[in-house]
């Protein structure tokens, strides 16, 4: 069970980096949420996977029984879903208001911070900033 | 049981919660932000006399006894580090005053910044791993929305750079936490200094500590995982800005010291060599950046990345000279860099611009030595006298709107400004509300002339409207009509 755990999980995570690395920021953020997916599955399982062993501690005993399912990283779970579900929700908002104000979803033509001089910038420094773009193939699409 | 080890976050929650609370009313927002901000100094400066004089302090959190609750540990590093925090989190809460437009106070600027003191006091003052993990999340998310607050295009953009690569940072940091509990069972920071040697997993242990430090090099902004700080720091209004210099990489490097001096201390020969050489290479890279930038902000933030190298490098060497040559490093980081980046804002507006080829001149117009321009060269130097001149440059940035303003009739050829001369000045002050209250109605004011209020108030394209007919020598005046015009059809 830890061996099918881990291949799922080392495939969210290259799905997710993946994700990230496209140009488009829609991608970005379906891989970031990808990405700390994966990371909660990793806490589960190297949390120890232990089956109906719930941490009670039995009458007259001092201790749980051992093996007994760890609290702890289920708890660390918890924390790191909701903080990234908090980040999710602002990189939502975030992104449509970087749609609204760059007017595309492209992360290629968000280089104003690198331009010359972002408060103002000139065309010439703008496209300086830009990368090239590979021309067209005749009759393939260009996926972003 | 020590009260006194909880109240650094107490306060800015408390302070966050009431400026919430009059959220409608921007004075009292004011108030309560620059009360708070003093209120967390005093406590800061308990705390360290505290420690200082009785040794560490800890509490226990809902009373759990370590290790299976969270304790807050404040020892002399800790401790120091919150009185720094606290010290800048005042002079930003000063300056922000000036600084800050009514547009981005009104979205709740007073309270992310007292959560952003929150997250670090947090960070500073937690003795378990995951509880660091909680409050550098804090403090991350109130850094996102204080750099994206206000909407402008390149803060949008620096956003999206800085939220996308420190989520990889916490990313890489919780699963380095959850591997690392896995092998010892533990996450307080004491119970893992002693259990890890004792555990025999070496190479595991060592690849977690690599893990650590990546996470924490990018948010400390080290050598190869630096891109993101000047792509985004530049970007926002400067208070926010002198924020994060001086404090949000601090934080990371806390970390760096925290986590390899006291729980990944097994294999120094490897993980510190790492680190020294990544250090220099910081150095460098850092200063090469900065050489390289036309931009005041955007070159300050390399020097930044360069000081972090400084820091960090007393760590690699991990001797006690060379921590405490570290620790001292920090403190003084923190406070030049902080001031630093107030007196960058300061030349913003009485130069106009950012940009190093349009601020020529400033000196001769700038007079006297509460100047920003005296101020600033030392302090970046690290010269001995930078300390006293700390203070000038702190009072004139602490005012920065504080010019000579004896005329407000508008006389385009007055261009005499004295900075240092407004401090005491009751007068100035109250003509300073009222361009503050002039400027609020949406009066254009030219620049250099009495009710030119803070720059910050008219976004980005105020910064090249240059003062009308009796323009800056350095400023051509077709140059000023070309760039008025050209805002007018802004690429945004």
């Amino acid at each position: 069970m830890h061996v099918v755990l881990a291949i799922v999980i080392g495939a969210l995570y290259a799905a997710a980096i993946y994700l990230m690395l496209r140009r488009s920021l829609a991608k970005l953020i379906i891989g970031l949420s990808m990405l700390t997916n994966a990371t909660n599955l990793l806490i589960f399982t190297v949390g120890g996977l232990t089956r109906a062993r719930p941490p009670l501690v039995p009458e007259g005993a001092t201790q749980p029984a051992a093996p007994y399912a760890d609290p702890i990283p289920q708890s660390l779970i918890l924390t790191a879903i909701v903080i990234g579900f908090g980040v999710l929700a602002f990189m939502m908002v975030l992104a449509y208001r970087t749609y609204a104000v760059v007017g595309s979803d492209d992360l290629d033509d968000m280089v104003v911070t690198d331009a010359l001089d972002p408060w103002s910038p000139n065309q010439a420094s703008v496209a300086a900033a830009t990368p090239q773009r590979l021309p067209e193939a005749p009759g393939e699409k260009q996926a972003p | 049981m020590n009260i006194l080890v909880f109240l650094p976050i107490s306060v800015p929650l408390l302070t966050a919660i009431f400026t919430l609370l009059t959220y409608r009313r921007l004075i009292a927002q004011r108030i309560i932000g620059v009360a708070g901000a003093a209120a967390l100094l005093a406590v800061a400066i308990a705390l360290l006399i505290d420690v200082a004089s009785n040794g560490i302090q800890i509490m226990a959190v809902g009373s759990w006894p370590a290790p299976y609750g969270i304790t807050l540990v404040a020892d002399l590093f800790s401790a120091i580090m919150v009185v720094l925090a606290a010290m800048m989190g005042l002079a930003v809460a000063i300056y922000s005053l000036a600084d800050i437009d009514a547009r981005r106070e009104h979205y709740g600027y007073h309270t992310l910044f007292h959560i952003l003191l929150l997250g670090v006091c947090g960070a500073f003052l937690t003795g378990d791993l995951f509880n660091l993990y909680v409050w550098f999340e804090v403090l991350l998310i109130a850094s996102f929305v204080l750099l994206a607050l206000g909407g402008e295009r390149p803060q949008i953009e620096g956003a999206i750079k800085y939220v996308t690569i420190n989520l990889i940072a916490s990313t890489l940091f919780l699963v380095a936490v959850s591997i690392l509990y896995s092998v010892a069972g533990t996450l307080n920071m004491a119970d893992l200094a002693w259990k890890l040697p004792t555990l025999g997993q070496h190479g595991l242990v060592t690849a977690v500590a690599l893990l650590f430090m990546v996470a924490f090099g990018i948010k400390a902004a080290f050598f190869p995982l630096f891109f993101w700080l000047p792509a985004s720091y530049h970007t926002p209004p400067v208070a926010v800005t002198a924020i994060f210099a001086g404090l949000l990489t601090k934080v990371g490097v806390y970390a760096l010291i925290r986590t390899f001096t006291l729980i990944f201390v097994q294999d120094v020969a490897y993980t510190h060599t790492i680190i020294l050489v990544a250090a220099g290479l910081t150095m460098i890279v850092g200063a090469l950046g900065a050489l390289a930038q036309h931009e005041l902000r955007r070159m300050l933030s390399f020097l930044i990345i360069s000081h972090i190298g400084f820091a960090v490098m007393g760590l690699g060497l991990f001797t006690p000279a060379g921590l405490s040559g570290a620790v001292f490093y920090i403190i003084e980081d923190i406070i030049v860099l902080t001031a630093l980046f107030m007196v960058a804002g300061v030349i913003r507006r009485q130069g106009g611009s950012e940009r190093l080829e349009q601020l020529g001149g400033l000196y001769a117009r700038v007079a006297g030595p509460g100047g920003p321009v005296s101020a600033a060269g030392p302090l970046a130097l690290g010269h001995p006298a930078a300390l006293g001149l700390l203070c000038q440059a702190g009072a004139a940035a602490r005012r920065p709107g504080r010019r000579a303003v004896r005329d407000r009739g508008g006389d385009a050829g007055r261009q005499h400004i004295d900075p240092a001369d407004g401090d005491a000045d009751l007068v100035g002050g109250v003509l300073e509300r009222r361009a503050r209250r002039c400027q609020a109605r949406g009066h254009p004011r030219r620049l250099g002339v009495a009710c030119a209020g803070p720059l910050a108030d008219r976004g980005p394209g105020a910064v090249h409207h240059p003062a009308g007919p009796g323009g800056r020598a350095s400023l051509r005046p077709g140059h000023a009509g070309g760039r008025a015009a050209g805002h007018a059809d802004a690429l945004y």
